[in-house]
Formats: structure tokens, C-alpha cells, sequence
């Protein structure tokens, strides 16, 4: 096992590293990041004193490697737009997204795993249709869109929610549902059929033949062996929340990292892009092998090979 | 029991020596298959109606979609009080009428779905078949690539990139064709991987054929099914996306009639023309889910075994 | 098959079954799988179910515990264990029985365990679920039962996962797990099948001895006439879903009536009885389909004496004597034939 972590961490650290790299080129990839900066009726001097002023007139590798021996350290940049030290932009922001995260994750999971496993107790009964039909909806509905209609009926029409700003717990309600709504397919599909092929299975069929109780069979025998693969889904979906966010924080107006990314896009405030992409980057790829060591524990298989 | 499994299959007549049963050509199975699966038959029939649509706009409707009459803005559609049937759907902010704006509106989603997915489709096959086939460090390599490309926020990068490069139809389409090419390799792969250790593909390597044919020739058809299956789902994934992303105002440009462009402008009179907002999405909303029972439809009438 | 309770010296028997039949619904129309099959086991006796794969022995043992998959019907006339009447009880009642009372040993003890849970684990379940004792006692029972079946360091044994026993040990394992409450019946279904040959005779002694221990009865499912010859009291033997022919172990090796059963035998080399330098047999053909209406005796497409009655209507099964059944139209036990037609080897 330990050696399976070693091999996981090295290409980690490998794809890490070619991740930053890019994350670092994507703004720079009109090739004048300088003129967009100084704007349309800046003159050419204008334009060579920003590009100087940024860095942006020095080779490719070495603003790279700049930015990274520094980010390294800590040193995130500074804000084109406030001034402000970049570190210090996300940290403030970033409470609020892992909010959602984990909010719209555990969302997500009470619905899934109850109705997953009912509908595989259940196979073409009312409830696996409805399952399915949930499963359906959620993956086809576009969820900007999913969240203006909450904030109309439950926001403006019913006045039970509020619909901007992220002071209150209230307030992380309806993004909750919009942003839950979205990632609870994959993980009802992955129940129930977990769940359908664990209850075929011989080890289940020895449980009963061994007299266990309904409850026990379900959820000892059957459960436990379903979940491996939805507890890694987990760890990576809370991997692409974090950066995904963006759509649902701008439409709820939450102050969180997405919609600070996108705000910086928009401004071409690229020492904010460029850190919050590479983080970004670099979270998911510690939850993947987060995921990887949770399943390897979880499976007496992996764990003692 | 292995016997009575095989029964379920293949029922053989009794009488004398075992007799081989005609068994119905594959083609035929998968038409009849087809005829009588619902899902396939309504979704297929949605995007059909929606491709119709999108190709007659003009003939259907006699309104320019960029034709903008700031005397009829905000009428509502017809089924409200102020309504009137010379504008169905109503009109917009800026008096364009909204029904015309949705048909031309569905030549985007479409544009975009299909050229996004074969995009991806091409660069996933293509990296998958090569990982799949050759394995090793070559193997390797891909799922590094692989790799890299999960890790990078999608819809960040995807936001970065057009904001360089401008809000064309074909700059969207490139985008979100590099970002979602990931299952198209995962599953290419993994079907190559089995597909390789067969008969006839060892047989042909002994024979000598090109590295080339054999990809194309006996792999790829197998791969085939799988493809078309994944790339109908990634057609609603990118339809969705490249929604999301206009929405944002960082996707297709004004005064292009995107369905998420037209949400967002919407946007501003929403709670008193709800109409506006609602009826874009309902249209995605309809289009994505006919795509996948379209797409989930081919799947069980190629290969029924990979549901449950 | 009814019992001779009228037999000196005869007990009520630990497992009445009359008239099991099971169904499954099938794309191509309705499968009987298993066709009025009646047994009986009685205390310390071994009962061997004989059958080639698919004739419906397998789902005939499902049926008895109740453990038949979702889509299949069962039926029957009578059902009982120890006097018990398992067609009226419910679902709760039948539970509390499985894995007291009557214990099943299944074909593959790789995929019958659960991989995620030790093996202590899998074994004390059983005895805690049926209020036998507390965690300790369950404990002691299961090292006990280890050792019994001959597996060392059994304290070691139990917390160690499935995937990390050979399998041998792991259907000493599964023998282990049956034997948690003392159950009067045993349900083994080719126990022997997924294991070397050299293990093969071990765990077969195994059970032989278990079983003398505690007079439990033993219901033995194979393919293999080898492990009849070794364990059977008594035999059924079951073709294309149904009993036809049945007898003590004795009068099925001595004298098999059905042409089904002589093929069988045919088929493998038996010191005492197969001549040096003869062919073995092989049996032409293949299971019909059991799908649908079904007429006549379905063996008759692979025998070498059907004749036109034999595809009309249904064969009974003839009761020759206490538990000596026939179900054939042959009015005297069929002559052995040279088989020389069709060689399957040659015996040395």
C-alpha cells in the first residue's frame, strides 16, 4: 500500500506541476496581455511601460518560474483591481465556497443514498422510476436557470428565502439546492446500482441463507460494499465543486472564490485568475488522492493487499 | 444453472440431434429493438423536431430575430391577458419577438452540441485508442494527459479562454471541444484494451497489417456503439455549458440568440415577465433531456448489457 | 416419492418435500426449472442430489430455504422440517430458521463471503443473531468450530479477511459458518466443485465425520458420481428439472434403471465395475429446452431406447419399492449396450 502511494503521489506532484504551468499561461495565451491591460486607446508606449511594469516583457519561463517560487512561499501576488494581496482575496473568499461545497455534498448524499437503496429494494417499482426520474431531471436541468426559478417562487413570489448574499445560514439555502440538485444524479446511480449488484450478489445470498435480519442484509452486507465507489465520488465531486461553483455563486450573488475568478476574468486581473485556477487545481488533486487512500483503506483487499 | 442462463438465450429445438436455430441477424435485432423502445423513439423524435426547427426557422417564422421594435417591447406570450397571437411567445426587452429568437436560438444549441462533441470525440477516440492499444509508458503518457486535464477547472478555464480569444460560435465550440473529452478517452481505452486481446486482432497483427489499419479497421467498430452513446451525452453536457457560459456573458455574444444569452437578458425583468426566463429554459431543458434519452435509447438497442 | 413410515425402526424425517416446483418468467416465455420434485432426509443420513449442470438441483436447494432470486415462483405440496410446516410461515419465522435449524453450504466460498469483514466476523453473526450467547461465547463457538474442521491458528484465522485464505480454507470456512447453530439439516451444493482434487477427498471426510458427530442430516448436490460413490446413504437423481430415478446408493451404482442414470455411470471409470480396456461412454445430445410447453420425457432425444410413447404424454415416476423410484416407460431395466459409437476415453 505503501508503495501504490508513493507511485499516486509522484504523478500527483507531476500533473500538479503541468497544471500550474498552464494555469499560469491561460490568460497570456492572446499574446498580449499588456495591450488588453492598458486598454484599446492606450498608445504603444503606454502599452510597453504596463507590460514592463507587470513583468510582462520578460521571457515566458522566467515570469513563470517567478510567480512559482513565490507562490510557494505564500506569495500569491497582488490584485490588479484592489491592491490587495491575492492570498489574502482568496482566503477571505474561501470560507464561503467550501460552505456550499460541503453543504450541496451533504445535500446531495441525504437524497441519494436513501433513495438509491430504496430503489434497488425496489427495482421497476413507483420509487426506482421516481429515483431515476429525479436522476433525470437533475442532470438535464441547467442550474443557473434551476436557481432563478427557486429565487421567483421561493425568493420573490413566496418570500420564505433570501436571494443574495451570503450573511446568514438562510441564505445558503437555495444555492444549496440549486448547486445539490446538480451532483445528486451521479451519486443516486452509483447507489442504486451498487446497491442492485451487491443484492445479487453470493455474499448477500449467504447473508440470508445465514437467517440475518432485512436490516442487516441491506446495510452490513450489501451497503457497505455498494458505498466504496460513492465515497471516492465524493472526495472528487467536493474536488470539482470548489471550482465549479462559479455559475450558482454568481446567480445567488455569493461572495465565494468562483465568483471572485470570474469577476477577475472579466477584469483581466490575472494574478487573481491565475491563483485561484492553479489552487484550484491543486485542491482537486489532493482530494483524488485523498479518494484513492479512502477507497484502499475501505477495501480489506487493497489495504492488506 | 449455467445451462438454464444459456436457455434464456438461446432455446433449442428437441427433437433427434440438437438443431441450430435460425438465429435473426444482429441488424434486424437492434431494429426491432429500436421500434419498441420509447425513450428512443420520443427523444429521437424531440431532437428531430428541434433539428426541424432550427433548419426551417426562417420559413416558420415571417420575424428577424435581430430585429429589434423598442414600441413592442415586453408583450406578453399569448396565453396571458395582454397577449396577442401575432406574438406568440411574446417579445423581449428590446421588442424582438421570442418565439422567433428560440427557433433561431435552437440553431446555436445544436451548432454548438454537435460540433463540441465530435471535437471531443475526435481528440478522445483518438488519445484512447493510442493509450489503449499500445499501452506502456504510451499508456502512461495519455493518462497523464488525462489527468491534467481533470484536474483543471473546467468552467474557469473554459471563462478564461474566451475571454481571450472572443465569444464566436467557433471559438465555444473549440473551448468546450478540449474540455470535455476526458470519458470519450476513459472508455475508448478500456473497450481497446479488451477489444486488443481478440482473435482476429492478433490475427491481423501477425499478418502484418499496419498499426494504422488495425486501429480503424478492427478496433474502432467495436469502440463504435460506445462512442456514439458518450457523444450523445456530451452533446447535452456542452449544450448546457455553453448555456451557462452565455449566460455569464463570457459564451456566445449579443445579439446572437443563445438560449442562455436570452436568460440573461431575462434576467433583468424577472419578476414581472417571468415569461422570459422561464421559457429559454424550458427549451434546454427539453432539448438536453431528449438528447439523453436519445443517447441512453442507443445504448440499450446496440448494447443491452451495460445497463442494468 | 412418499416416506414408508411404515418401515421398522423409521422416524419422522428432518426434511419432507413434496411436489417443489419452481418457475421463472423469461423473455422466451415461462422456465421450469424445477418439475414436482419430492425428497426426504432423515438423521444422520446423507441424501446425494446427482444432475448434470442446469437440471435444476441447485434451484431445487434454493427453493427448500427459501432463497430463490426475485423473478422466481415456487411452489409445493408439502414442505416441512422437523415437523414443521415451512409453507405457512412467514418471512420473520423462516429467517429465524436459516442458519439455525437448516444450514446451506454454497458452491464458491470466494464470492459467498463478504470481502469486506473478517472472518470472526461472518462466523459470530450467525450465533448473536440467534440469541445463542453473547460476544464472547460467539467467539469460543467459532475458534471451537475452526479447529474442529481442521484449520490451525484458528485465533489468527479469525480476524483475517477472506481474499487472504487459500480455498481450501475457506470452504473449511463456509462448513464452519454451517455448523454456528447445530443444525439438523445441511444443505451442501458441490461443496467440492471450485477445489483441487486433493482437497477435494479432505473436505469430503470432513462432512462425513461432522456429520456422524451430531447425526445431522446431510443433503449432498454434485455432478461428480465420484463423491456419490464416497459419501451417499441414499440417491436422486435429477434430469431437465425432475426426479428420474432415485434409490439408495447401493441399487443406483449395482443396477440403474433409467437409461439417464447407466449413461451417467458410463461415463466414468468405477474400480469393480468398468472392464480394463473398454470405452467410456459419453451421453449424445443436449438439455432440451425447458421453456414453455413441455411433453413427454425429456430425456428421449439422448436415448438410445426411446420409443413413440415416450414423447406424448407425462412419465410418473414408478415407485419400485421403499425409496427405489423409476421414471421411465421401460417395462425392464435397459441392457447395456456396447458404447463403442461414442468414446469420451479409454479406461486403462
Amino acid at each position: 500500500m505503501i508503495r501504490f502511494l508513493i507511485h499516486r503521489a509522484t504523478i500527483a506532484v507531476l500533473v500538479a506541476l503541468t497544471v500550474s504551468i498552464i494555469g499560469f499561461s491561460l490568460l497570456r495565451l492572446s499574446g498580449d496581455l499588456a495591450s488588453a491591460l492598458a486598454g484599446d486607446s492606450a498608445k504603444p508606449e503606454q502599452i510597453a511601460a504596463t507590460a514592463h511594469l507587470y513583468g510582462l516583457d520578460r521571457p515566458l519561463y522566467e515570469q513563470y518560474l517567478d510567480w512559482a517560487g513565490k507562490a510557494l512561499q505564500g506569495d500569491l501576488g497582488t490584485s490588479l483591481f484592489t491592491n490587495e494581496p491575492v492570498a489574502r482575496l482568496i482566503g477571505e473568499r474561501l470560507g464561503v465556497t467550501v460552505q456550499l461545497s460541503l453543504m450541496s455534498l451533504v445535500f446531495a448524499l441525504a437524497i441519494s443514498i436513501p433513495l438509491g437503496v430504496l430503489a434497488a429494494t425496489r427495482p421497476n417499482s413507483w420509487i426506482d422510476r421516481s429515483a431515476l426520474g429525479l436522476s433525470v431531471f437533475g442532470q438535464a436541468i441547467p442550474n443557473f436557470w434551476f436557481g432563478l426559478i427557486l429565487i421567483i417562487v421561493f425568493g420573490v413570489t413566496l418570500r420564505w428565502l433570501p436571494i443574495s448574499g451570503s450573511d446568514t445560514f438562510a441564505h445558503f439555502i437555495l444555492p444549496t439546492i440549486t448547486l445539490g440538485v446538480a451532483v445528486m444524479p451521479a451519486f443516486m446511480r452509483l447507489t442504486r446500482t451498487g446497491m442492485l449488484d451487491a443484492l445479487e450478489s453470493d455474499y448477500v445470498r449467504m447473508a440470508r441463507a445465514k437467517g440475518l435480519s432485512t436490516l442487516s442484509v441491506l446495510f452490513k452486507h450489501a451497503l457497505r460494499n455498494a458505498i466504496l465507489p460513492v465515497v471516492s465520488l465524493t472526495a472528487v465531486s467536493l474536488g470539482f465543486l470548489l471550482g465549479g461553483s462559479v455559475i450558482v455563486e454568481s446567480v445567488f450573488a455569493l461572495n465565494g472564490i468562483g465568483f471572485l475568478a470570474f469577476q477577475s476574468i472579466i477584469r483581466t486581473d490575472f494574478p487573481v485568475v491565475q491563483s485561484i485556477v492553479v489552487f484550484v487545481a491543486i485542491l482537486y488533486i489532493v482530494l483524488t488522492l485523498v479518494a484513492d487512500l479512502i477507497n484502499a483503506y475501505l477495501d480489506p483487499r487493497i489495504r492488506l493487499g | 444453472m449455467a445451462s438454464i442462463e444459456q436457455e434464456l438465450r438461446h432455446p433449442t429445438a428437441a427433437v433427434g440431434v440438437a438443431l441450430e436455430l435460425e438465429a435473426p441477424s444482429p441488424r434486424a435485432v437492434m431494429r426491432r429493438r429500436a421500434m419498441t423502445h420509447v425513450g428512443f423513439l420520443t427523444g429521437g423524435a424531440i431532437v428531430l423536431g428541434i433539428i426541424l426547427v432550427a433548419i426551417f426557422a426562417p420559413l416558420l417564422t415571417s420575424y428577424d430575430p435581430f430585429a429589434q421594435d423598442l414600441t413592442k417591447r415586453l408583450i406578453p406570450p399569448v396565453w396571458s391577458a395582454k397577449g396577442s397571437w401575432a406574438h406568440i411567445l411574446g417579445t423581449d426587452g428590446l421588442g424582438r419577438d421570442y418565439l422567433t429568437r428560440l427557433m433561431y436560438g435552437a440553431r446555436i444549441s445544436l451548432m454548438v452540441g454537435l460540433g463540441a462533441a465530435t471535437m471531443a470525440g475526435l481528440i478522445g477516440t483518438t488519445l484512447g485508442l493510442i493509450g489503449g492499444y499500445f499501452g506502456g509508458k504510451i499508456d502512461a503518457v495519455v493518462m497523464y494527459i488525462v489527468n491534467v486535464k481533470l484536474a483543471l477547472p473546467g468552467v474557469l478555464v473554459a471563462l478564461s479562454l474566451i475571454s481571450v480569444f472572443g465569444g464566436s460560435v467557433v471559438v465555444v465550440v473549440t473551448v468546450l471541444g478540449l474540455l470535455f473529452w476526458d470519458r470519450f478517452v476513459v472508455v475508448t481505452r478500456s473497450v481497446t484494451q479488451q477489444v486488443r486481446t481478440n482473435e482476429y486482432v492478433i490475427a491481423a497483427e501477425a499478418v502484418g497489417a499496419s498499426r494504422t489499419r488495425i486501429l480503424v479497421g478492427e478496433i474502432l467498430p467495436n469502440v463504435m456503439n460506445h462512442i456514439i452513446v458518450i457523444a450523445s451525452l456530451e452533446m447535452a453536457v456542452a449544450i448546457l455549458v455553453e448555456a451557462a457560459l452565455s449566460f455569464l456573458g463570457l459564451g456566445i455574444r449579443p445579439p446572437t440568440p443563445s438560449w442562455g444569452l436570452m436568460i440573461s437578458e431575462g434576467r433583468n425583468f424577472m419578476f414581472f415577465q417571468p415569461y422570459l426566463v422561464a421559457i429559454p429554459g424550458v427549451a434546454i431543458f427539453l432539448l438536453v433531456i431528449a438528447i439523453n434519452m436519445l443517447g441512453d435509447g442507443i445504448r440499450d438497442i446496440t448494447a443491452p448489457e451495460g445497463r442494468n | 416419492m412418499t416416506v414408508d413410515r411404515s418401515s421398522p425402526g423409521a422416524e419422522t424425517p428432518v426434511l419432507e418435500v413434496e411436489g417443489l416446483t419452481v418457475e421463472l418468467d423469461v423473455p422466451a416465455g415461462r422456465l421450469h426449472a424445477v418439475r414436482d420434485v419430492s425428497l426426504h432426509v432423515g438423521r444422520g443420513e446423507t441424501l446425494c442430489i446427482v444432475g448434470e449442470s442446469g437440471c435444476g438441483k441447485s434451484m431445487t436447494a434454493l427453493g427448500v430455504m427459501g432463497l430463490l432470486p426475485r423473478r422466481a415462483r415456487m411452489h409445493a405440496r408439502r414442505l416441512m422440517l422437523e415437523g414443521r410446516d415451512l409453507l405457512s410461515i412467514g418471512a420473520g419465522a423462516r429467517a429465524a430458521l436459516l442458519g439455525d435449524h437448516m444450514a446451506m453450504i454454497f458452491q464458491d466460498p470466494m464470492t459467498s463471503l463478504n470481502p469486506v469483514y473478517t472472518v470472526g466476523n461472518q462466523l459470530e453473526e450467525i450465533y448473536l443473531r440467534h440469541g445463542k450467547g453473547g460476544r464472547r461465547e460467539a467467539r469460543e463457538r467459532a475458534v471451537h468450530l475452526l479447529q474442529k474442521v481442521g484449520i490451525t491458528a484458528a485465533d489468527r484465522r479469525l480476524g483475517q479477511y477472506p481474499h487472504q485464505l487459500s480455498g481450501g480454507l475457506r470452504q473449511r470456512v463456509m462448513i464452519a459458518m454451517a455448523l454456528m447453530c447445530d443444525p439438523v439439516l445441511i444443505i451442501a451444493d458441490e461443496p467440492t466443485t471450485a477445489l483441487d482434487v486433493t482437497i477435494q477427498a479432505q473436505i469430503l471426510r470432513l462432512l462425513a465425520d461432522l456429520q456422524a458427530e451430531e447425526n445431522t442430516a446431510l443433503i449432498l448436490i454434485t455432478h461428480d458420481l465420484g463423491v456419490v460413490a464416497r459419501v451417499a446413504d441414499r440417491v436422486i437423481v435429477m434430469y431437465a428439472g425432475e426426479v428420474v430415478e432415485t434409490g439408495t446408493a447401493q441399487q443406483i451404482f449395482a443396477s440403474p434403471l433409467h437409461p439417464y442414470t447407466q449413461g451417467l455411470l458410463d461415463c466414468i471409470p468405477i474400480p469393480g465395475r468398468t472392464e480394463r480396456g473398454s470405452r467410456l461412454g459419453a451421453i449424445p445430445g443436449m438439455v432440451p429446452s425447458l421453456v414453455g410447453k413441455i411433453e413427454g420425457c425429456q430425456f428421449r432425444n439422448r436415448c438410445s431406447y426411446a420409443f413413440d410413447a415416450c414423447a406424448k404424454d407425462a412419465v410418473p415416476l414408478r415407485s419400485l419399492g421403499p425409496d427405489r423410484g423409476l421414471r421411465c416407460l421401460l417395462q425392464q431395466a435397459p441392457i447395456r449396450i456396447e458404447r463403442a459409437r461414442h468414446p469420451a476415453g479409454v479406461v486403462e
